[in-house]
């Protein structure tokens, strides 16, 4: 007579290390084998998207640094990229290149974070401390530019918060020199690991077209062999003119992914190279007075810049009716935001689309039948970020 | 094809469907009913030219003095031609739409994520359940009536 199966449950978090965040996984388990496994988020849900009617549009830049706070410069981008849309704003050349090297700066740093982390989770810990020496110096270096490291909001509506500070670029010439190396040197850790391969070579398999169907974005889509960038497919901020490859997998899994990931933080430091070479002079702030805060040495000499600031602290601006979606690409994926203006100063709907959110809403696909510390690293090489999913 | 080009396309073929096609700031729009959504949807992810086979996102807008309330916002990308676009839909408080989970399986958590802020519910969905919110939860916090505080919040 035939039973029917029973299958044991386990949960996963949301109180766990290998969860990156407060996420709970429910699995289902036949043995070791995972028959199914239903993700629980939201305990990080704070609502950005109600905040963000309530609040102007210079308050929200704020919001986007605590969506993905490991690659949190991206997020600055993708919303003053739509506002900017709105508003029909065009920033000078030099914000467009202090941009792709904020952006740049930031992927390498949430890249870091993931490899570290990903390793740990798996037992590699060495790693852990090289890839945050090297994240260390990131984010001092954006200390320099806006006094915060995880947090800056340094791209604004119409530029930039303010030029970059002196020694900046040569601390970031020696790190760009430097970097190609410490890629390397990682490498020998992991590449060519036994352990590594292990635990990594064939977990996690998804197809190309699953992974489109899926709508997964980022690296993970290019683990699947899909050659595909926001950055080259819809440039914006200038990457048109910076030359770098796509670099992809081909069995779509763990460590497939890996390598996709190991290589962007070469094509990183290559942009950042070029944008060194190519960073023209001129100002960081487009000239539209009604969007952008007077420089602080005009507001304490003059009056008018005075009146402006304290205008555009307390009320902030109104932007045209209308509604548009812009993107980019974050370190995880496409990162975007819709944004619909009734016309006022606030946003009437401020709609963020994450790419970890929908990457992750594949991962009952993914795991269906592996065994159960394989859900570890697949976690890990999906790249999640609680903030972002949660919003 | 361009955004152009394609908006053109798709314009000319599905005439019955939409009700109302424009170039917005940033991409083409259509409005389409919801009865024909779903046939809509088809056309543009089977459509060897088009292939619109990567789902962005999908939201709603509430309006809450129109009669039908929630504008749905539909945003999909096409690898293919490097074009993206947006499609709505107008449901009426506590309606329902066809699910679009058949077309593309990226679309199941967007629209739990919709019914769980907006209450608007999907047809043939596989798995509709709240998302980021407790799954007792009373209310629909991003519809306009919901305070900032919250109700039992505060």
């Amino acid at each position: 007579m035939a039973e029917e199966k029973k299958y044991m449950t386990l949960s996963m978090g949301p109180q766990h290390p290998a969860t990156h965040g407060v996420l709970r996984v429910i699995l289902e388990l036949d043995g070791e084998v995972v028959h199914k496994a239903i993700p629980v988020i939201g305990h990080l849900h704070r609502g950005v998207e109600k905040l963000g009617e309530a609040r102007t549009y210079l308050q929200n830049i704020v919001f986007s640094d605590r969506l993905d706070y490991t690659s949190a410069m991206n997020n600055n981008l993708a919303y003053c990229l739509t506002v900017e849309k709105l508003c029909g704003v065009e920033v000078p050349d030099r914000a467009k290149v202090i941009r792709v090297i904020m952006a740049e700066l930031s992927r390498i740093a949430a890249h870091l974070i993931w490899l570290a982390t990903h390793a740990l989770d798996i037992g590699a810990m060495t790693l852990y401390f090289y890839c945050f020496r090297e994240r260390e110096e990131i984010l001092d270096m954006f200390e320099m530019t806006s006094g915060q490291r995880l947090t800056p909001s340094y791209i604004r509506i119409g530029g930039l918060m303010n030029d970059l500070p002196e020694g900046f670029l040569e601390r970031l010439k020696k790190f760009v020199d430097n970097f190609d190396a410490h890629v390397d040197e990682y490498e020998t850790l992991l590449t060519k690991n036994p352990i590594w391969i292990a635990r990594t070579k064939g977990v996690g398999y998804i197809s190309a077209e699953d992974a489109i169907n899926w709508g997964i974005t980022g690296p993970v889509l290019r683990g699947s062999g899909v050659k595909f960038d926001f950055r080259k497919a819809t440039p914006y901020s200038g990457y048109e003119n910076f030359e770098f490859d796509i670099p992809t997998g081909t069995h779509g899994d763990c460590y497939d992914r890996y390598l996709v990931r190991l290589e962007e933080l070469r094509q990183s430091n290559r942009i950042l190279k070029q944008a060194i070479k190519m960073l023209p002079s001129g100002p960081v702030n487009a000239d539209v007075p009604q969007l952008v805060f007077p420089e602080k040495e005009k507001v304490l000499n003059n009056i008018e810049s005075l009146i402006m600031q304290f205008k555009l602290a307390s009320g902030g601006f109104t932007v045209p009716k209308g509604e548009v979606y812009a993107s980019v690409e974050n370190a995880k994926g496409e990162f975007g935001y819709y944004i619909v203006s009734d016309g006022s100063s606030n946003p009437y709907r401020m709609r963020i689309k994450s790419s970890c959110f929908i990457n992750l809403s594949a991962l009952p696909f993914i795991v269906k039948g592996s065994m159960v510390a394989d859900v570890v690293a697949v976690i890990g090489s999906i790249d999640i970020v609680l903030g972002e999913i949660d919003r | 094809m361009n955004s152009k080009e394609i908006f053109e396309t798709i314009k000319s073929d599905c005439k019955s469907l939409i009700t109302e096609a424009f170039m917005g700031i940033d991409i083409p729009t259509f409005v389409v009913e919801p009865d024909s959504l779903l046939e809509f949807m088809k056309y543009i992810k089977k459509m060897p030219q088009l292939s619109f086979d990567l789902i962005a996102d999908i939201t709603a807008v509430d309006y809450p003095n129109r009669a039908k309330r929630f504008e749905l916002v539909y945003h999909i990308f096409s690898i293919k031609n490097a074009v993206r676009i947006r499609v709505k839909t107008k449901v009426e408080d506590g309606g329902s739409v066809e699910s679009v989970t058949s077309i593309w399986r990226g679309a199941e958590w967007l629209e739990r994520e919709v019914f769980d802020m907006f209450g608007v519910t999907f047809k043939n969905h596989p798995d509709l359940r709240r998302i980021l919110m407790n799954e007792d939860y009373k209310y629909h916090p991003l519809k306009k009536e919901f305070p900032l505080q919250g109700y039992e919040e505060s």
